[in-house]
């Protein structure tokens, strides 16, 4: 059943293509029917789910020759991450309803997008999952640079190409372990048990992991992400953040961990205090946790605020997969469904709720315009997704951010301190956001007069894709056991059959 | 000698050449005074038939040689098998350059031109067979000859005389670099037949010899010439460029393959001197000794010389792609990066057919996508005059069927799944790791795949005029002839059906 996002997903896309240029409402009631239809699916395979472990979906030979198979299945974490990518595409398009330039080309990229993440997210073969992982790129290239602001042909081939780059050193690991390991298949089963030499593990892991922490914002490959989120249009950034950055964080996790979990062993010696790969990637993250806060605090332009609070988020999932204990993953699935919630919605309200109507993100200019009074919604709004977002207790941030420090503690005390000082700092740079933007008593300043008349009134579809979020997100956080139950087994499996611990 | 036998195996040649004598004659004695579309439209029919008819020949074959005396040890051509997937691929991208030329207005002779491909074609098959240094010679000359008067068809056109002309010097000095191999290899063995050569590299008194090593350099120039390689590389943009859009298409895919199917015979025959070349030509022998020492014959030296030349190409192809602004030129430097893959295969190629397989398969969907690819850069370039990147600038507005056929087939050739570039670079990466020749192949295959991380951004810069930037006011539409717009669309929609699909066609050269 859950195959079915997949497809609905790639028909959409090509419907939407061949739809004629000179009707946006169709194309918008399109994108909108599938997406909530790939939501659908999403919440029916969810609560099929409940309390299994592992579902297969569809087991097909698909290249004879080499052993590969069209293997689809579920587990726990997938099932979570399908129902943020389902929550995350019909928000997008709700929040991209006021797209006028070729509708149905913006839907026909998007739904693309959408469904190479459903394919990476339900994907048990390693091929599979490689070839929808590169699926997604190419969308992500053309919804920046058609519909994007700010610089967007640059960071569109930037993010193309740090993409690609990633995903060719993945690539080169795939074969690797294809011709070495001989055992004649790509699933991800087979592969883990094929019995790569520690050796070969000790290369693999650090160049996959890398090669899929690229898109996960890994410190410091994370730079294609500030400039990718503000150039992208509301919807893209809110998928790039909401779901794309998870491409990253699961394939670490799935393949990078899932298939060489001696990578991570120690090193036999130690370069500073740093013993094993393990410890090299979990500082890495608590450094793309501190400094993705220390410079959202500086910036002077609203979405590179959130922009790198997307890095320092990302911080938490990858810190909590290095943690290698149950709470610390579970944390980090969490964080993962959470941030791609949070993240959505800040964005949402960044570029569609107030961008839209400014056309201005810089603080400078907002801080004369008064919004609070003006768009009291987008005021309250951005209240409600900052608290959250900053790890108010009731919603979904805490939980995991909480599960990521205590799995962090057990590891190694010091990097919980440090992703600590990151935490403060995130609700520094959300009180400055939401100071300057919205609740600032400067006064009105002359050379912004022409935007001060007549901001657009707040639309049905903004009203209701936030409510969609906010709605998410306050529920993981009141009743986080409704994902946990899910994500648990899978994990304990994971660790199980990883040998750690 | 039996002429009957030679008659038999040279069926499909003969048909081909038939079929030029026919449009020849055809369009001289009959429509003289017809309109040049109508010309056009009869000499490439007749020639798409030609190729169809020598398919269906080649079919009926079977795995069969030709000897010179009864012996094996004077085998001259080979037919069946791997041989018969080159050349199946041959005839299937001549008639796909020749559907392209309908639209074309270069020429005011199409009969001639299309006689001149179908001739250069049968150069292609006879290659793709050939068990003897003669008969590899003569079939690459007459295949080098045809593409030298194809570039220089375009009359009017001072670049395609200058591209024609670079082409033949460059052409003509390694053809005689070619002979030269092929001499001192007869001088050492006393034989032209290939088999018997690699066999005496080993047993011959001469074996050790460094003559050895001069010949195969001189091969390896030769060759390298003619796909292209680094540093054998210097014509291909120029001719690219220069020639006729049908007849840069036809150099891009028909040449190429062929030219691959000879270098597979060769590695086969140096990798495997103790089994008769001509199974191992079919793909029918998997070979039940283990793996040769090393350092043996000529495998090693033959490993080394195309490893150099797959590593030059991949690094000088891509690098130089980058700087292009002229989308032919753009598409010369990725074939050579593309060639470069290719001879990565083959410098370390697997004790099973298994990386012969690969090369072909590549090969061939390479070559359809090329064509693709030049086919919609001729309809452009008639419709602009150019084919500087700015002349694709807003393309999916002025004609939104061509942008979708290049958004394919480009992600294809930049290896972006599900369309078939991917696979067939996965798979001939496989092949290549599968081989287990250590450290430098691996280390080789990841240039590669990063290399290719490099080509998307050439690729994206065409594609990005094509679809994000607009279109200058003074740009209006382009206009396809509907049989173009057909064929591309045929070859875009085979690319991503192969690529959803790759089992389909390998399970075919692996059958045949």
């Amino acid at each position: 059943m859950l195959a079915w996002t997949i497809y609905l997903s790639f028909a959409g896309a090509l419907i939407e293509a061949l739809l004629p240029k000179n009707r946006p409402g169709l194309a918008r009631a399109l994108a909108l029917i599938v997406a909530l239809a790939g939501l659908g699916l999403g919440v029916a395979g969810f609560a099929a789910g409940m309390g299994q472990g592992r579902i297969l979906i569809v087991d097909a030979l698909w290249i004879p020759s080499m052993g590969i198979h069209y293997l689809l299945a579920a587990d726990g974490i997938s099932r979570v991450l399908v129902l943020l990518t389902g929550l995350a595409a019909v928000a997008g398009v709700l929040f991209s309803w006021n797209i006028e330039l070729r509708t149905s080309h913006f839907f026909a990229f998007f739904l693309a997008l959408i469904g190479g993440v459903y394919g990476v997210f339900l994907s048990f073969d390693l091929f599979l999952l490689f070839v929808f992982y590169e699926i997604a790129i190419v969308p992500k290239y053309f919804l920046i640079a058609i519909w994007g602001s700010t610089r967007r042909e640059y960071a569109a081939m930037k993010l193309a190409i740090y993409s690609f780059v990633g995903s060719a050193m993945v690539l080169i690991v795939l074969l690797a372990a294809y011709a070495t390991s001989g055992s004649h298949s790509t699933s991800l089963d087979a592969l883990a048990h094929a019995g790569l030499s520690p050796q070969f593990q000790m290369w693999a892991f650090p160049l996959t992991f890398v090669g899929f922490g690229i898109l996960a914002g890994l410190w410091p490959f994370h730079t294609w992400a500030p400039t990718g989120h503000v150039a992208a249009p509301t919807a893209a950034s809110m998928l790039l953040a909401g779901v794309v950055m998870k491409l990253g964080a699961y394939g670490c996790l799935r393949v990078a961990m899932g298939l060489f979990p001696r990578g991570m062993d120690p090193w036999g010696f130690t370069i500073a205090g740093i013993g094993s790969w393990r410890s090299v990637f979990a500082i890495l993250a608590v450094i793309g946790i501190v400094y993705g806060a220390l410079v959202a605090l500086v910036q002077t332009d609203f979405k590179f605020v959130i922009g790198y609070s997307s890095v320092s988020h990302m911080g938490f999932v990858l810190l909590g997969l290095m943690t290698l204990n149950r709470i610390g993953l579970d944390g980090a699935v969490l964080q993962m469904f959470s941030h791609g919630i949070l993240a959505g919605l800040l964005f949402a309200i960044v570029g569609r709720v107030v961008y839209d109507r400014t056309h201005t993100r810089q603080f400078a200019d907002l801080e004369h315009m008064h919004l609070s009074k003006r768009l009291p919604f987008a005021a309250w709004a951005f209240v409600v997704a900052g608290m959250a977002s900053m790890g108010l207790p009731g919603f979904s941030g805490f939980i995991a951010e909480l599960q990521v420090l205590i799995g962090s503690w057990r590891a190694q005390p010091w990097w919980t301190g440090a992703a600590g000082v990151g935490i403060v700092v995130g609700v520094a740079y959300t009180w400055r956001a939401l100071q300057k933007a919205f609740f600032s008593d400067a006064p009105p300043a002359p050379h912004i007069q022409d935007h001060a008349h007549a901001l657009a009134p707040i639309t049905w579809p903004e009203i209701a894709g936030f409510s969609l979020l906010t709605a998410a997100s306050l529920w993981i956080g009141l009743y986080p056991r409704i994902l946990l139950d899910q994500i648990e087994p899978a994990v304990r499996t994971f660790l199980a059959a990883g040998g750690v611990q | 000698m039996n002429y009957a036998d030679l008659f038999r195996i040279t069926l499909p040649e003969t048909a081909l050449e038939i079929a030029a004598l026919l449009v020849l004659v055809v369009d001289l004695a009959f429509l003289r005074q017809s309109a040049m579309r109508v010309r056009a439209t009869v000499a490439s029919v007749l020639g798409v038939a030609g190729c169809a008819i020598a398919f269906l020949f080649m079919l009926g074959q079977g795995t069969q040689t030709f000897c010179a005396t009864g012996s094996l040890d004077t085998a001259l051509l080979s037919t069946g098998g791997l041989i018969a997937v080159a050349q199946s691929g041959i005839l299937a991208l001549t008639a796909l350059t020749l559907l392209l030329l309908i639209d074309s207005t270069f020429t005011r002779n199409p009969g001639e031109y299309v006689a001149v491909a179908l001739m250069s074609a049968v150069g292609g098959l006879v290659i793709s067979g050939a068990q003897d240094l003669l008969v590899i010679f003569i079939g690459l000359e007459l295949l080098s000859l045809g593409l030298y008067v194809l570039t220089a068809f375009a009359k009017l056109s001072g670049r395609s005389a200058e591209a024609s002309l670079k082409y033949y010097l460059f052409g003509g000095m390694s053809a005689a670099f070619l002979l030269f191999g092929f001499s001192y290899l007869y001088g050492l063995t006393g034989s032209t037949n290939l088999h018997q050569v690699v066999q005496g590299s080993i047993t011959s008194i001469g074996s050790g010899s460094p003559l050895f090593y001069v010949a195969l350099v001189m091969i390896a120039a030769g060759l390298g010439f003619k796909v292209a390689a680094v540093p054998f590389h210097l014509w291909a943009p120029d001719a690219y460029e220069g020639a006729p859009a049908p007849a840069a298409a036809f150099i891009a895919s028909v040449s190429k393959v062929a030219s691959f199917a000879l270098l597979i015979g060769i590695g086969t025959a140096i990798a495997h001197p103790f089994t008769d070349t001509h199974l191992l030509r079919s793909g029918m022998v998997m070979v039940h000794s283990g793996p040769l020492p090393k350092y043996i014959g000529l495998a090693g030296p033959w490993s080394i010389l195309l490893a150099i030349l797959a590593a030059a190409s991949m690094l000088v192809g891509n690098l130089a792609a980058l700087a292009q602004t002229s989308v032919r030129r753009l598409l010369a430097y990725s074939a050579i990066a593309h060639a470069g893959y290719m001879l990565l295969a083959l410098a370390y190629p697997t004790q099973s057919p298994r990386s012969n397989e690969a090369v072909l398969y590549y090969i061939l969907t390479y070559g359809l996508t090329t064509v693709g690819a030049f086919g919609v850069v001729g309809v452009v370039e008639r419709a602009t005059g150019s084919d500087k990147l700015d002349t694709f600038l807003g393309l999916q507005k002025r004609n939104s069927l061509l942008a979708a056929v290049l958004l394919i087939l480009l992600l294809s050739l930049a290896g972006i799944p599900p369309l078939v570039g991917f696979w067939a670079k996965f798979n001939l990466f496989a092949a290549v790791l599968s081989a287990n020749a250590g450290v430098v192949p691996f280390a080789l295959v990841a240039l590669a795949v990063g290399m290719s991380a490099v080509s998307l951004y050439y690729y994206l810069q065409v594609l990005k005029r094509v679809y994000v930037m607009p279109a200058p006011p003074d740009m209006c539409c382009v206009d396809v002839h509907p049989v173009t717009a057909i064929v591309l669309a045929l070859i875009a929609a085979a690319v991503l059906v192969m690529g959803c699909m790759p089992a389909v066609l390998q399970n075919w050269i692996a059958g045949l």
